[in-house]
Parts: C-alpha cells; sequence; structure tokens
C-alpha cells in the first residue's frame, strides 16, 4: 500500500513572476503619466478607488466573498480613509490577470486562513487615504489654495476658509492624474466612523431575489454544460469508456477524457450531461489505494502515537519524558478525529471559454491568483492571454482555495474550442472528491507531583499534514508547522498554558486521500484534543476545570482574558439550572484569542440538547462588528455539525458518504442560542472567520462529561449513537 | 404532457404567472427545467436528494424541493420560484425581512430558505420557535439560523 502522496506541485508561473515585481500595491498606476480607467471610462484614482461623475464610489476588492463578510469589511476600511459618501459605495473585483500584468497593485488575492481583512488591512486603508489626498489636492489645484486649507468628508471637499465645497466625482479625473503621495497617515481606530460599525452588508439584496449570480449560475450564449466522473479511488487513473452506449442520448454533444482520471459528458443541458453520464460504462484502473479504508488508516495512525516512532517537535520545554517517568499520578488518555468534508452548498464549478488564442474562466475560487496559474497552465497559452473572472461563491471553507476543478473545466473547454464550456459537479462528485480535514490522532499524557501540581504534559498528534501535499514549500525541515496550530510556542496559534515541562509531537502519516484547509484547520482536532485532556486532567485531581486551567493561564493574559469572559457570562460560579451542564474551552488561532462555554442537557445518556453558547473573542480590532457575530455564530454552526453528523469514512480507497443524507449538517431547530463577547484589544490584528470553531466541539463535550461522567474521544459523535435531542 | 409533431415532449408549466411551453423530458427534475430550460436561476442546486431544501419553489402555495419533483407531476400546477415571489415590483415581506435583518452569508441556500418561510408564514403567520424548527429544515452551511429565526419573528410580529 502506498500511503505517500506523490507531490503535486503546481507551477505558480504567474505568482512567482509577479511577486518578483515587487508590491506596489495600488499607489502608483503603472501607465506612466496616463489615466487608468474602469471598464465605463470612469478614473481610477488609483488601483483601489474608481470615482464616477455621478459621485458613485466603486471599490476594488481583491479578496474572495464567500459569505465571511469581508467584501463588505473591506470596503468599509478604504471608505474609512477616504472619507467618502458610504451610501454611494459599490465595489467590484479586479480580475487575477489584470492584476499580473499591472505588476500586482492588489497585493495577494487569496482568501483563506481568515486572512481577509488581518491580512489587507493596511494597505487597503493606505489606498484609501492615498486617493483621498489626491481628490483634495486636485480640488485645491483648481481653487488655487493650499491642499492644508481643504478637508474632505462624505465625498465633500471643502475649502475651509471660504466654504467653497466640490464633490469627489467633480474632481476624481483631475486628482487621477496626480503623482500619489509618498507618506499617509492612518487614522487611529477610536476615530473610525465607517470601520468599526455594525453596517449592512453590501451583497445582500440579490441574495434575497435570486438575482446574484454565483458560478453554477453564470451563461454564455452557445454555452454547453459537462458533467464528470474522476476516478471514486484517489491516485487512480481513468482506463477506458465506451463512448457508443451513449452517443445517442438527448442532447450529448462529446465525451472527453480529462487529464489521466476523469472523464466528462458534454450535453446541451447539465441535466443531459449527468443523465447520460450516470449511463456511460466506465472502466478505473483504480491504482495502488484500492484496498485502502478507514481501519487500515487508523491502524497505521496508531503505530504513530508510539514513542518509539519518530516525530517532530513543535513545541518543547524541560524535560516532559523524564518527568513523566517520576510522577505521582499520570493520566493518559487518547483522541482522534476523522476527515471532513467542507461540503459547500454550491458545488465545484467552473466556465471557461477557450478560443485557441484565448482563454477567460469564470468561476468562485478563494484563490483567484492560484486559479489564474492553473488556468494558464491546463489551456497551453500565455499569461497574457489567459483571465479569471470571480464570481461570488456559494461557500468556500477553505475548499475553493483549490484549484483543481478550474482546471478540469479548461481542459475541457481546450477540446471544444470557441465553445464556452460550464463544468458542474454533482454532489456526489464533490462529496467523493474534495480536501479533506486531515485525520489524526493523539496521546496524550499528563503528570503530577503529590502535591497534584502538573508537573508535565506529552501531546503525540499522529496523522496528515495538509502542507506536505498542498505547499510543501512551506514545510520546516520536513516539519508542518500548520499541524501544532492552537499549540505552538509563540506566534498567531500560540498555546495558552506554561507547563514546567512540555513536549508536542507529530508524527507524520499522509494516507493517499488528499488532504485540504477545512474552517479552522488544525484547531479543530487540536483543541478536541487539549481542551478535553484538560478537563480530564482537572477532574483526575478533583479540581474544577476554570480553576485548573487559570493556575496554567497566569502567564497568558489574553487567552485568560476570553476564558474568564465566557466563564462569567455563563455563570461558571453559580449553579446551572436543573439538568444542564456546562463545558468550557480556549484556544488562540489565526492571531485572534478565543474561548467558548457550553450548556447542554443530555437525555439517556446519547440525546444532547445544545441549549445556550457564549463565545468570546479577542481579534485585536473589529472592523463590522455585526459580521464578525455573525461569523461566530456560524462557526458553531459548522463546528457542531462537524461533531455530531461529520466524519468522511474511507471504503476501498474512497469516501463512503456520497450526499447530505449521509453527510448530514445542522438545521434551525439544533441551532443553540449564541451569546457573542467582542473584546478587542488593540495593537495586532486577528482574523475572525475561523478562530472560534476550536472552541465548539471541546466546549459542548466538556459539558457532555460533566452531565454523563463520559469522556467522548472519538469524533463524529453519529459514530457513537450520540445525536442531537 | 404532449409530444409535438416531431415527437418531442412538451411540457405546459405555469411558472411565476406565465404559462411557458418546454421542450423537456417528462422525468426531468423540476429544478432541472427551470434552471436550464426556463433560464431561472435563482433555484439553487445543493443535494439533489430533496435534503438540503436549495432548491424550494411553491407548487399551488406548497413548499416543495424541486429536484424530487418531475417535470410530469406538475403539469397544469402553479409554480413560483424566488424570482416570481415579489409582486408588482415589491419584494416580498420576507425578502424585505431578510434585507432588513441582514440574513445571508454566501446566500446560495437564501433563496430557497426565504421560499420555505414564505410558504410557512402563508399558512401559519405567527409561528412559534418550535413551529420554525419544525417546518425549515434547510441546510444552511454558513450557519445563519439565528437571523433566520430572527427575521421570521419580525415579519410575523410586523
Amino acid at each position: 500500500m502506498n500511503q505517500h502522496v506523490k507531490l503535486n506541485r503546481r507551477a505558480f508561473v504567474i505568482g512567482t513572476a509577479a511577486a518578483g515585481a515587487g508590491l506596489a500595491l495600488g499607489f502608483n498606476l503603472p501607465f506612466g503619466g496616463a489615466v487608468a480607467r474602469a471598464a465605463d471610462g470612469s478614473p481610477e484614482v488609483n488601483a483601489w478607488v474608481v470615482i464616477r461623475p455621478d459621485d458613485t464610489v466603486v471599490i476594488r476588492i481583491a479578496r474572495s466573498e464567500m459569505g465571511q463578510g469581508s467584501l463588505t469589511g473591506l470596503a468599509q476600511l478604504v471608505a474609512e480613509e477616504l472619507e467618502c459618501d458610504w451610501s454611494k459605495v459599490t465595489t467590484e473585483y479586479p480580475t487575477p490577470g489584470q492584476s499580473a500584468a499591472r505588476g500586482r497593485p492588489w497585493g495577494d488575492f487569496s482568501t483563506g486562513g481568515s486572512r481577509g481583512i488581518r491580512g489587507s488591512h493596511e494597505y487597503v486603508r493606505k489606498g484609501g487615504a492615498t486617493a483621498r489626498l489626491m481628490l483634495i489636492q486636485a480640488a485645491a489645484n483648481e481653487w488655487k489654495v493650499p491642499a492644508s486649507e481643504c478637508s474632505a468628508t462624505s465625498s465633500v471637499i471643502t475649502h475651509l476658509p471660504t466654504g467653497r465645497t466640490t464633490t469627489y466625482g467633480k474632481v476624481a479625473e483631475a486628482a487621477s492624474k496626480l503623482s500619489p503621495p509618498s507618506d499617509v497617515k492612518l487614522k487611529d481606530s477610536k476615530d473610525w466612523k465607517i470601520a468599526g460599525k455594525g453596517l449592512k452588508r453590501l451583497d445582500t439584496a440579490d441574495k434575497t431575489t435570486g438575482a446574484m449570480v454565483y458560478g453554477i449560475d453564470f451563461k454564455l450564449p452557445g454555452m454547453l454544460n459537462a458533467a464528470i466522473k474522476d476516478c471514486p479511488v484517489f491516485g487512480g487513473k481513468l482506463k477506458s469508456f465506451d463512448e457508443a452506449k451513449i452517443a445517442n442520448m438527448k442532447g450529448v454533444k462529446k465525451v472527453v477524457r480529462v487529464g489521466d482520471s476523469g472523464v466528462a459528458v458534454v450535453a446541451d443541458t447539465w441535466w443531459h450531461a449527468k443523465t447520460a453520464l450516470d449511463a456511460l460504462p466506465i472502466e478505473w484502473d483504480e491504482g495502488p489505494n484500492a484496498k485502502t479504508s478507514s481501519e487500515t488508516i487508523s491502524k497505521w495512525l496508531a503505530e504513530g502515537l508510539e514513542p518509539s516512532q519518530a516525530a517532530f517537535v513543535g513545541n518543547q520545554n524541560g524535560n516532559a519524558t523524564a518527568e513523566i517517568a517520576r510522577a505521582a499520578k499520570v493520566v493518559e488518555a487518547v483522541y482522534n478525529y476523522p476527515y471532513q468534508n467542507q461540503a459547500t452548498m454550491e458545488p465545484m464549478n467552473a466556465t471557461a471559454l477557450h478560443t485557441g488564442d484565448k482563454l477567460d474562466v469564470w468561476c468562485g475560487t478563494q484563490n483567484g491568483e492560484a486559479a489564474f496559474a492553473t488556468a494558464v497552465q491546463a489551456s497551453g497559452l500565455p499569461p497574457e492571454k489567459c483571465d479569471v473572472h470571480k464570481l461570488i461563491l456559494g461557500g468556500g471553507f477553505g475548499r475553493r482555495g483549490q484549484s483543481d476543478y478550474v482546471r478540469q473545466a479548461v481542459l475541457i473547454a481546450k477540446e471544444m474550442q470557441g465553445t464556452p464550456i460550464k463544468l458542474l459537479w454533482s454532489r456526489e462528485e464533490d462529496m467523493q472528491h474534495g480536501f479533506y480535514h486531515p485525520v489524526t490522532q493523539c496521546r496524550m499524557v499528563g503528570a503530577f507531583d503529590a502535591d497534584n501540581n502538573l508537573t508535565a504534559l506529552r501531546m503525540r498528534i499522529s496523522g496528515q499534514s495538509i502542507l506536505a501535499r498542498l505547499r510543501p514549500e512551506a514545510m520546516i525541515n520536513g516539519m508542518d508547522p500548520a499541524t501544532f496550530q492552537g499549540l505552538a510556542p509563540s506566534g498567531e496559534a500560540a498555546i495558552g498554558y506554561s507547563i514546567p515541562n512540555l513536549l508536542i509531537e507529530h508524527s507524520m502519516r499522509n494516507p493517499h486521500v488528499p488532504p485540504g484547509f477545512w474552517r479552522g484547520v488544525n484547531i479543530n482536532p487540536n483543541t478536541i484534543y487539549l481542551e478535553s485532556f484538560m478537563d480530564e486532567l482537572a477532574h483526575a485531581v478533583g479540581q474544577d476545570p476554570l480553576a485548573f486551567r487559570r493556575k496554567l493561564m497566569a502567564g497568558h493574559p489574553k487567552h485568560l482574558a476570553v476564558l474568564n469572559a465566557v466563564a462569567e457570562r455563563i455563570g461558571w460560579d453559580k449553579p446551572a439550572p436543573q439538568g444542564v451542564y456546562r463545558g468550557l474551552a480556549q484556544v488562540m488561532g489565526y492571531g485572534s484569542y478565543v474561548a467558548g462555554a457550553a450548556e447542554i442537557s443530555v437525555t439517556d445518556g446519547s440525546k444532547i440538547k445544545v441549549h445556550r453558547i457564549v463565545a468570546a473573542t479577542d481579534p485585536g480590532y473589529v472592523v463590522n462588528p455585526a459580521q464578525v457575530e455573525r461569523q461566530v455564530a456560524g462557526s458553531f454552526v459548522y463546528g457542531l455539525s462537524a461533531l455530531f453528523y461529520g466524519g468522511c469514512t474511507v471504503k476501498d480507497g474512497r469516501i463512503e458518504q456520497t450526499n447530505f443524507d449521509t453527510y448530514n449538517s445542522m438545521r434551525i431547530s439544533e441551532m443553540p442560542k449564541v451569546e457573542t463577547i467582542l473584546m478587542p484589544s488593540g495593537g495586532f490584528w486577528g482574523g475572525v472567520g475561523e478562530p472560534t470553531i476550536g472552541v465548539a466541539a471541546p466546549a459542548v463535550l466538556n459539558a457532555y462529561f460533566a452531565a454523563t461522567g463520559k469522556r467522548i474521544r472519538s469524533v463524529p459523535l453519529r459514530q457513537q449513537n450520540i445525536s442531537f435531542a | 404532457m404532449e409530444l409535438d409533431q416531431k415527437g418531442i415532449a412538451m411540457a405546459n408549466l405555469t411558472i411565476n404567472g406565465k404559462k411557458i411551453e418546454v421542450d423537456v423530458e417528462p422525468d426531468t427534475p423540476l429544478l432541472w427545467a427551470i434552471r436550464e430550460n426556463i433560464g431561472l436561476t435563482g433555484t439553487k442546486y445543493g443535494c439533489g436528494i430533496a435534503q438540503c431544501g436549495a432548491c424550494t419553489v411553491h407548487v399551488d402555495g406548497v413548499a416543495m424541493r424541486s429536484c424530487g419533483v418531475l417535470v410530469s407531476e406538475v403539469d397544469g400546477k402553479e409554480i413560483t420560484t424566488i424570482e416570481g415571489l415579489a409582486a408588482e415590483g415589491k419584494l416580498h415581506k420576507v425578502q424585505q425581512a431578510w434585507i432588513e435583518h441582514d440574513v445571508p452569508q454566501c446566500g446560495y441556500c437564501q433563496t430557497g430558505m426565504i421560499m420555505a418561510v414564505a410558504a410557512l408564514l402563508k399558512d401559519n403567520p405567527k409561528p412559534t420557535d418550535q413551529d420554525i424548527d419544525e417546518a425549515i429544515t434547510n441546510i444552511c452551511r454558513c450557519g445563519t439560523f439565528a437571523q433566520v429565526r430572527e427575521a421570521i419573528h419580525a415579519v410575523a410580529n410586523a
């Protein structure tokens, strides 16, 4: 059995070249003295800001909108510094092709790792501030007065001594011809008027009428539709198919081999394509992984839990091994976490038009530049002849950071030049061809001295690395640092406990199932492991789980502050209502400090009602509190769906779950009340889309222990016949 | 369902108040007839097995998951899609509440959610939380449920 995945490194032809050109980031236009213009002819003041004569402000957004709200948040940051009229703001996506051609003025397009705001807040604010200064300068020039005598607010520029006014729309053309100032000062967050406010999203109206065009809805004249099947066993290949059997089926235009592992049927409608594909006899070469199962993977991972097996050290101080050997009391437990599918509501899709000398792709993607690089590579055309047009995503959760579906669409379109092809995956294809939350197991060992002080903690993770497969260039001497999310000695995902002797290791074992980024990534398993075990340790010495944690958190005041906040709000020091039990968890991830407290009741030991969640987050700064609250609540839906219903299992080398009947998701009836505490302490920028998902499962699992005395160490709960009440 | 001179199946569908003759096989799921033959894409494909509710439409006023309904089963019935929910240029009160309460995140499931809620409120103008729990079983992976519930109550109490 070949468990080691062949590394599939993509040639980031564009990314590398463009990065070398430096990050102009939209302050200097690339066309010498000429004015850059939007498609409608309106002048660009700079790459971030286009102002139309009617004063409409078009703010360019490079990051992708997939529901997380950063399209609105980023626009708020630009608008704040621009001092424009918020009611006149609209947004548009620049394309990765334009960005490459212009020396990458918009920086990184990738939208993952909760980086949408925190990864670009500074340069987008500078984009807004620079544009404001240029607009003011243009007005001052027209009035022949010093710019220092003018100020701007709500898209109106005023010459203070005379009270004369003009608007952004009137001076935008002149402003666009000015040289940008080299140094701009950004506002203090305490002076924010647009940022920091819970403004409504900019993209809501079309989402309520059906007018919003997602990738699946995109249409071009003469477009045909493709349905695809890739080898159900990862790493397998397409052997043959019997095209003649479906040649006469209604609407069928062509059957196309896609790469070495897929076959697509192209038809007039997708329903015809899918119906014909289902009838197409296909033979697969299932390859070396056809016998792999969850059991074989589990057995292999279990071997990695043995201290004798080689492992990377992610965090270490003192000598945990020696301390455990001489401890008065040792507590040990083994946990595991399964594969999970992002299961975005909109299945993977992309539309491509390859004309022989030009390629255009329209799709939802979390990584426009990677999609572009993939499209270029698959097209056989030079980058300047290609582009990717981003559409709003029907969910991302990490899945649409991969560009496999873009490659497929381009390969099909390349075989049907001149005809636009929309490739859409069935839900079944989507469930079985993901980039799954990786599978790990973990052995936890804690040691106490005779006075019940925790003297050592050893944590041995065994399992799959995401970076080894998807970003090998980010590995450090063979180690995947992302494996230690929430457990690192320092940085944006640092452990919140000081333990005198600590050893956290990863024994890497990479099964053939493709791993990927799944909302929260490794803080999902790692927080279950650490925070459930902290509870185990507290109970082992008869201490209150909150008090036990607090003793170890004195040196981590920001971690402690969010934990204290949820404990206080949930009423930890007071008795819970009759029949209700509580659990706590905390973690740091994506630069933010978060904690959660759950109140649950349990019927017959197997039916859980989650009544209430209190979640606290300190992300440094909050750009839109209403959207942050929605992200926090949503993270509990996603995290608890995975805890109760998730878990993708492997049989005969393939994923067994094929649709929402076997990979279910929480409904409104199962949704707890989520109370969000936002406590931004300033001085750093953390993410908000993901961190709180880490505490969802362990807070509930710790509450379950409080209710039943039974410790759950394996996810999902459905495999243990535990369900929502 | 009738056959034209060439033997091609033609379905007579009434969608959003308009009678439309559609060249589509009778065993085509209504979802795909709506999206591909009629060209209304506000009705979404999520699962194809009537689990997620993204494709919810009204058939004679009743919320149905259109992926699980065949074209032949709705011949002569009144079908309303999200595009037909607004009347005389005015958004339906559920759509208005969705905007007011900033409900959608990615939004992909929301047209189906809105159709399910509109049907619920037509039958039960003041639903309790339990009524909502029983009637609204659509999947939303972003997790907008708190806002969905809030918006339903807001419409009911308006």
